[in-house]
């Protein structure tokens, strides 16, 4: 647990150094939201309609977009032979590799995401909900994703490929997520929607640090 | 003891070198020398388990190495082609970041005395986006003496070092020799250890043994 | 010596190979002839779509042959993973074009039956919907096959993709399923077992024989070139590293 958090902190304090990242993110998300306004026009009425939808669709592609260096430059400068020698196992270090990049990029996105609420006109009963469904389903994101970050080290095309593997997988959190907001906004049952988001995070949390695992290893063989 | 029986190497879908023996004591030095593609580096990472050998086995003190790969990597540094150096990190950050990884508690006195080990204590403060690549070098091979372990595998270590560091790093083999530790080491014959075992790996390559059997 | 090569001689299955491959082509063939007479002639028309319906027995079998190539890959991968069977890596990178190729046939028989009934093209149905999001994790699946230059990696790496997206199916089609419910109710087709009327059961199921036959005559063909190709790319290694 120790090391665990060791890990942690150190990805942290990378991350912050280096900075642009998390900012970056959260710059790609705000302006993936703002292209929907200006493509289908600025009705109150139809953006409304969309606005959990469109959210929830930009916040999967900022996760996805933001997962392909996850383990690139570890990969890439040895440092990921050095960790599968460390007394942590290839599990765990996958667990605090995804922890410290929520923490980066999954959180800004959850506190950016109230003020595009705001820009797309979105009904206040939704706000909570939103982030209460984007807290349950975001760790999801990361964790669905390292598995495929692990998978594309040392290929070919990374980002396009990385999309193509995890953006299916992503479905039923997109699904879920925008129903759960969709449902607070109309009036109907969400908390059914969010017990499965919640499910779909310990199921995941359960089952992908050993396919991460699994996949760092082949790729440094 | 470490010992290594029969190994198969196959890397993609080709035999890099087959029937591999070796064995290194306490206090002793193994020298991989052969030509490119002949598998040095690879034989290097079947000893420290990030490859699986397609066969044969592989002995620490008498016990299977790869059965437990936590326990086996808990004896073992490995230096590979790669130094990694964190850029935003500084020198000191870096070195007690890789030593704190695994497990024990390593005083900055520790890190700064193996540093000094490699003449670059003063670079600690500096962060690693400043470092040439014979230092990153160094800066790596402190690593491997902040936080103690007996069995060294270094993948081509003089690369990028000057004399000087060079003679630093055959000093700080024969001070872990001494101690009882073991040393593997690949190279381009650009370094000179008292009573070293070589191994030339292209003895074991297909080529060489059909030719011998022919 | 040269046994320790992957792939090096698998003629015991290269033989094998040849006993069944003429054998699941005939299976095809006839049962593809009988299924389509059936089909055409004397399964009755739907009482409420007419003629079109027909299609339904295209359609049902390449969207069960579509979830059960996605199957056999999975069990292939997992076989190649935990047993590293060379003969398991060729069977499901040979599955996935195949299981490909019935997903998108699947999904045009869909769109072609759906258009007399809705008047578009494309409808957001359930079932719809599911097979267009296997057909997505397919080419992901084939993406990342051909993503690496080292051909053992490039099973490893695929193999746990397969895995992944195994265990994800399910739950694909559950929200998907949820998704819809609450956005479409209708749907092309509710095959409910018990309501199917025999004359319309018989014709589908020698319709999933003749792809299933097909099946294995392709994927057998598929690996025997496999095969060949690695046995050409060890002469080509051998001949760059001269071992």
């Amino acid at each position: 647990m120790k090391q665990f958090a060791f890990l942690v902190r150190r990805d942290l304090s990378l991350a912050f150094r280096q900075g642009m990242d998390s900012l970056m993110v959260v710059a790609f998300f705000v302006i993936a939201v703002v292209l929907f306004p200006l493509g289908v026009g600025p009705e109150p009425g139809t953006l409304a309609r969309i606005s959990s939808g469109v959210i929830w669709v930009a916040a999967l592609l900022s996760a996805m977009l933001s997962l392909e260096r996850l383990f690139q430059t570890d990969y890439e400068d040895g440092s990921l032979e050095l960790l599968a020698l460390s007394s942590l196992p290839m599990e765990v270090t996958v667990l605090a590799k995804v922890t410290a990049h929520w923490i980066t990029t999954g959180l800004p996105l959850i506190i950016a995401a109230p003020v595009l609420a705001v820009l797309m006109q979105m009904e206040t009963e939704g706000f909570v909900i939103l982030i209460v469904a984007l807290l349950l389903g975001t760790p999801s994101l990361s964790l669905i994703g390292a598995v495929g970050a692990a998978l594309i080290l040392g290929s070919r095309r990374g980002g396009v490929l990385l999309s193509l593997l995890v953006l299916p997988l992503y479905i039923p959190i997109l699904i879920f997520g925008v129903s759960a907001v969709d449902g607070a906004i109309g009036g109907y049952e969400f908390k059914a929607q969010l017990l499965i988001l919640s499910g779909f995070f310990i199921g995941s949390l359960a089952l992908t640090p050993w396919a991460g695992a699994a996949g760092l290893r082949q790729a440094l063989e | 003891m470490f010992q290594g029986k029969d190994i198969t190497c196959i890397r993609g879908e080709r035999l890099v070198f087959t029937g591999l023996d070796f064995s290194v004591g306490s206090g002793g030095a193994l020298v991989l020398i052969g030509p490119n593609g002949s598998g040095k580096s690879s034989l290097l990472r079947m000893m420290a388990g990030l490859l699986r050998p397609a066969s044969g086995k592989m002995e620490w003190n008498g016990e299977n190495a790869l059965d437990d790969f936590d326990e086996h990597a808990s004896n073992l540094h490995y230096v590979g082609h790669h130094d990694a150096v964190k850029p935003v990190l500084s020198v000191l950050e870096n070195v007690r970041f890789w030593a704190g990884v695994r497990g024990g508690e390593v005083s900055d006195k520790n890190i700064l005395t193996a540093l000094d080990a490699f003449a670059a204590k003063h670079l600690a403060d500096i962060p690693g986006r400043f470092l040439s690549a014979g230092q990153k070098r160094r800066v790596n091979l402190a690593r491997i003496i902040a936080a103690p372990a007996p069995l060294w595998l270094l993948d081509e270590p003089t690369t990028a070092l000057d004399r000087a560091s060079i003679s630093l790093l055959d000093k700080a083999i024969k001070h872990h020799r001494e101690g009882g530790g073991i040393v593997v080491l690949s190279t381009h014959a650009d370094i000179d250890l008292e009573a070293a075992t070589v191994l030339d790996i292209s003895d074991y390559s297909l080529k060489k043994i059909e030719r011998g059997a022919a | 010596m040269a046994d320790l090569h992957r792939f090096a001689n698998p003629t015991r299955f290269l033989k094998l190979a040849g006993y069944i491959q003429p054998w699941a082509l005939a299976v095809f063939l006839i049962s593809l002839s009988v299924g389509l007479y059936m089909s055409f002639f004397t399964a009755p028309a739907d009482y409420q779509q007419g003629e079109s319906a027909r299609i339904m027995y295209v359609h049902v079998p390449a969207a069960w042959m579509a979830m059960f190539c996605y199957t056999i890959m999975a069990l292939a991968s997992a076989v190649s993973l935990i047993w590293k069977h060379p003969l398991a890596d060729v069977s499901a990178r040979s599955t996935a074009p195949v299981g490909a190729a019935f997903t998108f046939l699947a999904l045009v028989t869909g769109s072609l039956w759906g258009k007399p009934m809705w008047g578009t093209w494309w409808v957001w149905d359930a079932r719809l919907t599911s097979v267009l999001v296997l057909l997505f994790l397919y080419i992901g699946y084939m993406a990342l096959q051909g993503a690496f230059d080292d051909r053992v990696r490039a099973a490893k790496a695929s193999a746990i993709l397969a895995l992944v997206g195994f265990v994800n199916v399910p739950i694909i089609k559950f929200s998907v399923d949820w998704w819809n419910t609450l956005h479409q109710p209708a749907s092309v087709v509710k095959m409910s077992g018990s309501s199917i009327h025999p004359s319309m059961l018989w014709p589908l199921l020698i319709m999933a024989i003749a792809f299933k036959a097909y099946y294995v005559w392709i994927l057998l063909v598929r690996m025997r070139s496999e095969l060949v190709a690695n046995k050409v790319r060890i002469l080509r290694l051998k001949q760059v590293h001269g071992g």
